[in-house]
């Protein structure tokens, strides 16, 4: 019953943070960019997202003729289902999290992986060259980055006392925010999860510029919305794993609730990943590869090595 | 003479009798040749004449036959091909023309001679039927294939109303779409080479990097560009043949339109030849408010290529805060002029009007402002890593290349060749400024990106200057065939009065010749070619765009590259759709 009612809680409250952020990047991109940004439907624009809700319901759900139909309507409800299924194991404040596993960090990774299946199967059942070559740059950036992803983590879990799980995590960082012994570490992971998310500026699986829109090119109606409205999730995921991962989760002073400080700490996050998005150029898919295994790759193995020894050494 | 000494030598190497010379204008020599020398004499121009002709800067044809009257041609001849070269080296230029009789000439191609000349030669076949002997793809290139008949022809209309109604069926859209398909062997391009099939991807005409109606098809092996076939024509206006229709007045609204973030600067390349044409003298304050406006629309221009550039490269934000400076600049130029992007200002012999009260306020509060903008830029967009890591060394080309492929502008700047037809052929009063001709080192993305941050500060330079040295005086010339002719006196004397009434009513009828001057337009070297038979319109008016050429050259700059690299040249290049298909 209880984890009925926190499960209802926990999804209602992702898809509407997940709306929300789109009415905030909105904002947020039009702040930056010296424009106005949706002003009109509502107060401050607000009625705008049920509008474009409405909106994409609305719309004619059409699958282009020479698509592979099964595949094509499949694709965009995995990107869905697998960042849902991350939040079951975020702990939104002490006993707020639906399982309280001693995998988390295995379960996180895993359902991170799996992702990567919603951008390939959207571009090959697309059957059109630009979201065929959107996929595969998408294949090779996500398992790429996967590996990173993975090996920058290794330090918290450490720390954690080489403990997976999301809560022991959080605790273990009463006296000192991983962030700071965990400084390379936590940016190799913030590059890696703003990748794994095809996000600007890592968009490269989109690049609207050169793919026009990559692997959801062939998509409308409410199969672009779940990719769209994905996207936000899993921006909202990233923002939360690395508050809880480096942030201290729920730690905060103790004249406001936990839930408060992991809400306050997610919301900044999410602004910076936003702002990553307004202000850096998308670099080309090799040089952004090479990136990846020439420099984040070694230092993630280094930070792991040093990690290690200290501990061993301080016993 | 100094003028006509390259004539002299070519007397000398191909005999007195194979040269007819005739006079121009604009002063620049011009020969008709023989078709079966031309091929030779234009060898003999770009590679062995000291300080050659190396650049083709121009090809076009005439359609003569209905000239008012033949007579004044040395040749007789119906169809007549242009060759127009420019020599960096003696800052000179040379028109070869030939004559060729009957109705659908042929004459040799000299594709082999420069590679730009695959495209002009196209275009003189699209539009005059003309075919090139030994070119590589004679196909038409700005009409659809199955167009009927050669636009520019005279027998060609050139109103909707001459044409019958337009039916489009269900077989001509099957048709149309049959038309479009890329068919790689009719390029010479194999399917697939011995260890992979090629991927043949259709960019374009809408996409979004592509800022415009332009195709490019690639073909790819993996993310890397094997070769470009660029189809160009879906903006195409016929800007060339309604020259030929509308008063030379009435004209000067379409040039707006070649050009079209650059406003102004095209009605100066317009006009600076009509007034040559005409003998007319502009007075001081008309030229420097003219190159007031002609820089302000100069800064229009690279900032709308500032901010799509780092858009292209995937920098979203840049192209809002250029767009609202942008904004900042047609906020004088409508005071001035009430237009914006068409401002349709300069006359024959002048500007429309004189400047506004309060004029300086306004371009002295911008003068204040856009450096910081621009400072700011430099660290969002020129100093960002990712930035330089997309464009530096990418789509390269020499001095070399940039002149063999007919490259002009903040392109040819790029690779190190100091070269500004303001400095160097100073037109409507620019000898009388002070400013600087930035030039790259390596010819790359970065280079040209960076060649236009610094024509920006100079343009800054320039309007400073004109600001602070506005001359008094009148803003049109006295001179009979200034359009419209200043209104004031025409209630005082009659001869005013009867200029003003023809000019008006007919349009004025410039005499006899031709013309072409080039100027440093905001994207390369635009020159209007104009013939005038003694009427109230152009016998020919051909447009030369920087666009063109630089296009031409996108296959050549991209191969070996990959797709994102395609889309950061793009950038670099600087074109507009409606500059280069007309």
């Amino acid at each position: 019953m209880a984890i009925g009612f926190i499960i209802a809680i926990v999804l209602l409250m992702v898809i509407t943070i997940a709306a929300a952020n789109i009415y905030i990047e909105r904002r947020l991109l039009s702040l930056w960019q010296d424009r106005r940004g949706p002003n009109r439907a509502g107060p401050w624009g607000i009625l705008q997202v049920p509008a474009d809700m409405i909106k994409i319901f609305l719309k004619e759900d059409w699958i282009p003729p020479f698509a592979d139909r099964t595949v094509f309507v499949i694709a965009p409800t995995i990107v869905m289902i697998v960042t849902l299924l991350s939040f079951a194991i975020i702990p939104f404040a002490p006993g707020f999290m639906v399982v309280d596993s001693n995998i988390a960090l295995l379960f996180f990774l895993a359902n991170s992986s799996l992702g990567v299946y919603s951008v390939v199967l959207a571009g090959w059942a697309s059957n059109n060259k630009y979201s065929l070559i959107g996929a595969m740059r998408g294949a090779a950036q996500m398992v790429s980055y996967e590996v990173f992803m993975g090996l920058s983590l290794m330090g918290v879990v450490m720390l954690a006392g080489g403990s997976f799980s999301m809560r022991e995590i959080v605790e273990s960082q009463k006296e000192m925010w991983n962030v700071i012994p965990q400084l390379p570490g936590f940016i190799i992971f913030l590059i890696a999860a703003v990748a794994e998310s095809h996000r600007a500026p890592f968009d490269l699986p989109e690049a609207e510029g050169e793919l026009v829109a990559g692997f959801h090119t062939e998509y409308s109606g409410i199969k672009f919305g779940m990719f769209f409205v994905g996207e936000y999730i899993s921006i909202t995921l990233i923002s939360a794993t690395i508050v809880t991962l480096y942030f201290g989760g729920w730690l905060g002073p103790a004249f406001l609730p936990p839930f408060f400080w992991f809400m306050f700490k997610t919301f900044i996050f999410i602004a910076f990943i936003i702002l990553l998005r307004a202000s850096l150029p998308r670099p080309r898919y090799d040089q952004f590869m090479a990136v990846g295994w020439k420099i984040l790759l070694p230092i993630s193995l280094i930070n792991i090595l040093i990690t290690a020894a200290i501990l061993l050494y301080k016993g | 003479m100094q003028n006509n000494s390259i004539i002299s030598l070519l007397t000398e190497r191909f005999g007195a009798e194979a040269i007819i010379s005739q006079p121009t204008v604009d002063g620049i020599p011009t020969c008709w040749v023989d078709k079966s020398k031309v091929v030779d004499m234009l060898s003999f121009l770009k590679n062995e004449v000291s300080r050659p002709y190396r650049m083709l800067y121009d090809l076009t044809a005439i359609d003569e036959r209905e000239r008012s009257n033949r007579s004044v041609l040395p040749v007789s001849s119906d169809f007549t091909v242009v060759y127009h070269l420019t020599s960096y080296g003696r800052n000179e230029d040379i028109r070869i023309k030939v004559p060729l009789q009957g109705e659908y000439p042929t004459m040799p191609s000299i594709t082999k001679l420069w590679a730009n000349a695959n495209w002009y030669e196209r275009e003189v076949f699209d539009m005059f039927g003309i075919r090139f002997d030994g070119h590589p793809f004679l196909q038409r290139i700005l009409m659809p294939r199955n167009w009927q008949g050669h636009p520019l022809r005279k027998e060609h209309p050139a109103r909707a109303t001459e044409m019958g109604p337009f039916v489009f069926t269900e077989d001509d859209r099957t048709a149309a779409d049959e038309m479009l398909q890329f068919k790689p062997e009719e390029w010479g391009m194999s399917r697939s080479s011995d260890d992979a099939d090629f991927l043949f991807l259709n960019l374009g005409p809408d996409h979004p990097g592509t800022h415009g109606l332009l195709r490019l098809v690639l073909q790819l092996e993996g993310e890397e560009i094997v070769d470009v076939v660029p189809d160009i024509g879906y903006h195409h206006r016929g800007a060339e043949k309604m020259g030929e229709r509308q008063t030379w007045h009435k004209f000067i609204p379409y040039t707006d339109r070649i050009d079209y973030t650059a406003g102004v600067i095209n009605n100066l390349a317009y006009l600076l030849t009509v007034e040559k044409m005409a003998g007319i003298e502009v007075p001081p304050r008309a030229q420097v408010i003219r190159i007031m406006l002609t820089e302000l629309y100069r800064i229009a221009s690279h900032l709308v290529w500032y901010g799509t550039f780092a858009q292209d490269l995937g920098q979203i934000s840049p192209v809002f805060y250029t767009f609202n400076d942008r904004e900042r600049v047609f906020d004088i130029i409508s005071a001035i002029t009430g237009g914006r992007m068409h401002a349709n200002w300069f006359r024959i012999g002048g500007i429309a009007q004189d400047l506004p009260q309060g004029w300086q306020q306004m371009v002295a509060d911008f003068l204040k402002h856009f450096p910081k903008s621009l400072r700011e830029w430099d660290k969002v967009v020129m100093r960002n890593r990712i930035i330089k890591a997309r464009t530096i060394g990418i789509g390269v080309f020499n001095t070399d290349e940039a002149i063999e492929w007919g490259a002009t502008g903040p392109a040819l700047r790029a690779t190190g060749f100091e070269w500004d037809l303001r400095k160097k052929r100073p037109y409507s009063g620019y000898d009388q400024f002070e400013f600087d001709i930035p030039t790259g080192r390596n010819g790359d993305c970065y280079d040209r990106a960076r060649v236009r941050v610094e024509e920006m500060w100079q343009s800054l330079r320039i309007i400073e200057q004109c600001m602070r040295r506005m001359p008094e005086g009148p803003y049109k010339s006295t001179h009979p065939l200034a359009t419209p002719p200043l209104k004031e006196r025409t209630m005082y004397d009659i001869e005013t009065l009867i200029n003003h009434f023809l000019g008006v009513s007919w349009g004025p009828v410039i005499p006899e010749g031709e013309a072409m001057i080039q100027i440093e337009a905001a994207k390369g070297s635009n020159a209007y070619y104009l013939i005038s038979d003694n009427n109230t319109s152009a016998y020919r008016c051909r447009i030369r765009t920087p666009s063109f050429a630089h296009i031409q050259m996108v296959p050549y700059i991209s191969r070996g590259y990959t797709i994102a690299d395609l889309l950061a040249i793009l950038g670099a290049v600087d074109f507009v759709l409606a500059d280069l298909d007309r």
